[in-house]
């Protein structure tokens, strides 16, 4: 307990001593961090694996709590990636920040906030202590986004994760009053049985639904994401997708273990808005040229990928199958700590990219993996983990959802689950074409511009974190079986009954281990004899007889996506202007395309305008003079008066 | 002196503020009136309890001669004398300070408040000192003659205050004087800045700044 | 005791034989149909293995485009394909591994090999290689559906997630589930002639890079990587094979004439996969999507049947 108060309280701090450096505050920030991550870490894997989980009491606060922080086995799951990214983003921070981000030092201590915050969060359990840490993500992570606010871009960005993240808030304040006569003086605990299928608990699901599905981005609730994680800073980017997104998942799971008797119908939204916002956000992606945005659009599925395999555990948790809810509820807790690191490394390489060519467009790189081997290497680690190929991490969340989801038909007659099987298999494949899209553009192939040839690989700082959350990856990866146990004890938190299933070889997860290791020394010894050696290195690409291949003549990452993009058509309404030549022999012509985002640009966008063109019209009642104003106040006094009286 | 006396003179005051266009005459007005008000509790006998002899002298000292030391350097540095030009011209600043009179007169005892309470002008004369406080705020053009309207404003709620008085907590009694004092000091340097960026204290200056 | 492990050792060892040994066998024996159909005689059916012997001693050439990512498509094509085989049943023996959810990871390998290659062909910067890459993963996005519901009905009618147990208990007419058997067949065997680039999705033998999609992918390589490549083709081509052979086999009395079932009809197969070729001619490239949805919705109906 002590050591986890600690690590949040070094975390708070972590960007103070560099108020004062005039030297090395970076340093200071990544050093503070970096024990804070060492200490939060090693307290929760203390409660992970085995140790008891323990519970403060914040007596002083108005409302009489009992319960301020309560640090289980889910808070500490969550709290593994809240300090690796932290800690990740303040040594990333060091090469990855100058002067162009603005005042370098106040972002530093707004980054320590956000992390611990995030890091209070996980362990909330009291409604007072949820809304605080809540509301100080929120706001900290807005101050990081804008980070770089002289680009109108992302001062539109910030604004409108502003309106969107105090929506939220807003409905998890209903949400929680409306919670409020069930829980002791404001403690989050265990509901009355019943209370879910109650009408006052059906809108307190909704409420909670609409608040957390804004902060992980459910579509259509996802309008927020891509433009704010394209327009922060790198690091901040890994922060948000991998950890502060997912505080809206654990909102749902918390819900979720609050609940004894979930109703079926709450799983089944679960896999509908799991399905709609994987299969979405995955066709959106293949439409972006913003390498960033891609990535964002891509949390957007992965947060599908969670919903899924949550819908399957609430759907076994209502039935009473202990298997489904540990399948279910294990592949989505596992996929939550797998996103957050390889998204994470994903964010991290993407922004070493940004900080070499100085933009963001795909179309505009190329070649990049001869001059930065080690970006290139860690983003092809990041993207092989997201598709879920083996032997990586991702494959493993998959692998039990699929699972979950098989044995949802098989053993259950849940013939539904089926659709969450073709789903899943569409999603990979999609995925699979956006990964292979956006590493070939950036990396393979040759340099598309002159800042693309002249980029250098990235310093140090900024390779050792991706190195470790790479290694991570690599790791769950090829021994799940290690990590099975303390994701058993999580996911007994959410599932009574769960806790006598073994994880481990319900999901064969040994299996997987036993079998990788041979497919890796397989692939070794080929790579060895296939191996080029001192094989000429001096020729060109054969390009089918074309006798001077240029750089502008390959595949762009628009091109390679073009006949997907054109396939689903029908749902992404991509615009393209231009492209049409005329004439025998044409003069130059131009062409463009791009996808927009359907609730932003699409609904919100028109809607906003028509709002704001009426606001115009209170804009008379607004004059700017104080003595108005305070005529206003008079005048209703004098009404309200009149009104009492009469 | 009875109390009844000295709120009937408050409310005189309030007219006189209402009327004048000296600067140097509504602070001395708005002095006048805060000393009367301080005086009241005292007239009333309740000058056995300790804490409210402490705080009504703390009013009279923080209202007859801090914050009218402060208003007074104020208009010296800023060298003006007169309100000229207001909103609402004063003859009709005097009509409605007395129809707001009337008003809070008849409204007054239908109002649903402490009934039986010995003094039946004290919650007429708190409301007509409210209105006045903020027909000031809103007629007048110059921040100084504004910052009286605030405080005639608060006379009006110590008004309200002193019904309540026996069982108001000492502590809301020095939060209201505090929040005054703060309230002058802030407006002080507001006044400032209007002043330096604008070269004049005209409010309306102000309007420049909205969106 | 000793005997059934003896049988097992035995039977493992025939199925490895079979995969690194027979592979290459097979798209000599279509190349050689189809040149039987054509009236010509074609060459030797154990081409292909002497392709692979010359090429394993030759020496390759590399673009200067390229770097290390160019062998990653050759290399892991040819280790994902070898463990996939681990886990398909040949004929009605049991796989060598099997456990419950192999199916899954054995989708996922082939996921694997096919985005290796594409990053392989991207490597190279070449924009042919970059178009075949982008035909490549549209069209698969398309046969994936269609494999994973032929996966969900095959485990509804077996209750089990193994290859083993649901490839090996059944074969047509071996009960009830006979329609929705067939419209699996059907599915996937559009998905076989799809990953296999087989006409009239894709034709290996065709002259125009433009109108190739697997083929196009590879066009760099040479030397050792090049004859990865064709082994990794050729397992891919008998791992198919095998999954589709599967649900057509009888259940045979002896566990030999299984075997002996099953090579039999890998040389059927074969031939029939020969005779389409030559008898149909390749699509246009915006119809092969029509023809993959007709695969989804043969498995998808045979997943409906099942529930009524």
């Amino acid at each position: 307990m002590i050591l986890y108060l600690l690590a949040v309280l070094l975390a708070f701090t972590s960007g103070i001593p560099g108020l004062w450096l005039r030297r090395r505050g970076g340093e200071a920030a990544a050093v503070l961090m970096g024990l804070a991550a060492l200490l939060g870490i090693v307290a929760a894997l203390r409660v992970l694996l085995g140790g008891a989980s323990w519970v403060v009491g914040l007596p002083a606060l108005p409302m009489s709590a009992t319960g301020g922080l309560a640090f289980d086995a889910i808070a500490a799951w969550f709290a593994i990636p809240v300090f690796l990214l932290s800690a990740g983003g303040a040594l990333y921070a060091v090469g990855y920040w100058d002067e162009r981000h603005g005042n370098v030092r106040l972002l530093r201590v707004v980054f320590g906030l956000a992390a611990g915050s995030l890091a209070l969060l996980v362990a909330a359990a009291h409604v007072l202590t949820f809304i605080l840490a809540w509301e100080g993500m929120a706001v900290s992570a807005f101050v990081l986004v804008m980070a770089e606010d002289r680009q109108p871009e992302t001062r539109r960005a910030g604004w409108i994760y502003l309106i969107s993240t105090h929506t939220g808030t807003l409905c998890l304040i209903a949400a929680f009053s409306l919670l409020m006569p069930f829980t002791g003086h404001g403690r989050l605990d265990l509901l009355p049985a019943g209370f879910a299928s109650s009408s006052r608990g059906t809108l307190t699901f909704v409420l909670f639904l609409l608040a957390f599905g804004l902060k992980a981005g459910i579509m259509p609730l996802h309008f927020w994401l891509p433009p704010a994680h394209a327009a922060a800073p790198s690091h901040v980017s890994a922060l948000m997708s991998g950890v502060l997104i997912k505080m809206g998942i654990l909102g749902l799971i918390r819900l979720v273990s609050w609940v004894p008797d979930p109703p079926p119908w709450w799983g089944g939204l679960f896999l509908g808005l799991g399905a709609l916002s994987g299969l979405l956000g995955v066709a959106f992606a293949l439409g972006q040229h913003d390498l960033k945005r891609l990535l964002a659009y891509h949390s957007i599925e992965n947060i599908g990928i969670i919903l899924l395999g949550l819908g399957l555990g609430t759907l076994g948790k209502a039935a009473g199958h202990p298997v489904m809810m540990a399948l279910g509820f294990g592949g989505a807790l596992l996929h939550v700590l797998n996103h957050s690191l390889f998204k994470g490394l994903l964010f991290l390489s993407a922004g070493a990219v940004v900080r070499a060519t100085g933009g963001r467009n795909m179309d505009r790189m190329g070649g990049l993996g001869r001059a930065m081997p080690w970006t290139s290497g860690a983003f092809l680690v990041g993207a092989w983990a997201i598709v879920g190929l083996p032997p990586l991490n991702g494959f493993i969340s998959e692998w039990m959802i699929y699972l979950g989801a098989f044995r949802g038909f098989t053993l259950f007659r849940w013939p539904w689950t089926a659709g969450v099987v073709t789903a899943l298999a569409l999603i990979g494949a999609l995925a699979l074409a956006c990964f292979a899209k956006a590493f070939g553009a950036v990396f393979l192939g040759e340099p598309r511009t002159p800042t693309a040839a002249r980029a250098l690989e990235a310093p140090l700082s900024l390779r050792v974190p991706m190195a470790v959350l790479a290694l991570a990856c690599a790791f769950i990866g090829l021994a799940p079986v290690l990590i099975a146990p303390a994701l058993g004890r999580a996911v007994a938190v959410l599932g009574p009954g769960t806790a006598q299933t073994d994880l481990a070889r319900l999901a064969h997860l040994s299996s997987l281990t036993a079998w990788a290791t041979p497919m890796l020394l397989l692939a070794g010894l080929l790579w060895a004899w296939a191996r080029p050696g001192k094989a000429p290195r001096d020729r060109p690409t054969w390009d089918c007889g074309y006798a001077r291949p240029g750089a502008r003549m390959q595949y762009t990452a628009s091109s390679f996506a073009q006949g997907l993009v054109g396939g689903l058509r029908w749902i992404l309404w991509p615009k393209v202007h231009g492209g049409r030549v005329q004439g025998l022999f044409p003069a130059g012509a131009q062409y463009g395309s791009h996808v927009p985002d359907p609730v932003l640009d699409r609904f919100a966008d028109p809607l906003l305008r028509l709002v704001a063109r009426g606001a115009a019209l209170l804009r008379i009642l607004q004059g700017g003079q104080l003595s108005v104003y305070l005529l206003y106040v008079l005048l209703t006094l004098l009404t309200l008066l009149i009104w009492m009286v009469a | 002196m009875s109390p009844d006396f000295l709120i009937a003179l408050t409310m005189l005051t309030n007219f006189a503020l209402v009327a004048t266009s000296r600067i140097n005459k509504a602070i001395q007005l708005a002095v006048v009136q805060g000393v009367l008000l301080g005086l009241v509790p005292l007239a009333m006998g309740l000058g056995r309890h300790v804490h409210i002899l402490v705080v009504a002298l703390a009013a009279v000292a923080v209202k007859g001669w801090l914050i009218p030391y402060l208003m007074r350097r104020a208009a010296r540095q800023l060298q003006i004398r007169r309100e000229v030009d207001p909103y609402i011209g004063f003859t009709v600043s005097l009509m409605l300070c007395a129809a707001g009179t009337g008003l809070s007169l008849l409204v007054a005892h239908s109002l649903p408040l402490k009934p039986g309470t010995p003094y039946p002008l004290l919650v007429p004369a708190a409301l007509a000192t409210l209105f006045t406080g903020f027909l000031i705020l809103v007629s007048r053009r110059k921040a100084l003659t504004q910052v009286v309207g605030y405080l005639v404003l608060e006379n009006g709620i110590y008004l309200f205050g002193l019904l309540l008085v026996e069982e108001m907590p000492v502590l809301v009694e020095t939060g209201i004087l505090l929040d005054l004092f703060v309230g002058v000091f802030v407006m002080g340097i507001v006044i400032n800045h209007i002043r330096v960026a604008f070269d004049s204290v005209d409010t309306r200056h102000l309007a420049e700044l909205k969106d | 005791m000793p005997d059934a492990l003896l049988t097992r050792i035995l039977h493992l060892l025939m199925h490895l034989l079979t995969v690194v040994l027979l592979a290459p066998l097979i798209p000599g024996l279509i190349t050689k149909v189809k040149a039987r159909m054509a009236g010509r005689v074609g060459p030797p059916v154990f081409q292909l293995y002497y392709d692979l012997a010359k090429l394993a001693r030759k020496q390759a050439v590399y673009s200067r485009t390229t770097t290390w990512v160019f062998l990653l498509g050759p290399v892991g094509t040819v280790a994902a394909m070898l463990a996939a085989s681990l886990l398909v049943p040949f004929g009605h023996t049991p796989a060598p591994v099997a456990f419950e959810g192999d199916v899954i990871l054995f989708a996922y390998l082939l996921g694997l090999s096919r985005f290796l290659t594409v990053l392989s062909a991207l490597d190279t910067g070449s924009s042919f290689e970059g178009m075949g890459a982008a035909r490549e993963v549209a069209f698969a996005a398309l046969a994936e559906p269609a494999l994973f519901l032929g996966f969900a009905a095959l485990a509804k009618v077996s209750g089990s997630t193994s290859l083993t147990l649901m490839l090996g208990s059944l074969g047509v007419g071996s009960g009830a589930v006979t329609a929705p058997l067939i419209l699996i067949i059907a599915g996937w065997s559009i998905v076989y002639l799809a990953e296999n680039s087989r006409i009239p999705v894709d034709d290996p033998t065709t002259h125009l890079e433009l109108t190739m999609i697997h083929e196009v992918m590879v066009l760099d390589h040479s030397g050792r990587p090049f004859a990865l490549v064709l082994y990794g083709a050729s397992l891919k081509l008998l791992v198919l094979s095998a999954l589709l052979l599967d649900l057509m086999l009888p259940k045979a009395a002896h566990a030999w004439q299984d075997w002996a079932r099953f090579f039999v009809g890998l040389g059927g197969l074969a031939g029939v996969v020969g005779l389409v070729e030559s008898a149909t001619a390749r699509f246009q490239m915006t119809h092969v999507p029509r023809f993959l949805v007709a695969g989804i919705l043969a498995s998808a109906f045979a997943f409906l049947l099942l529930l009524v």
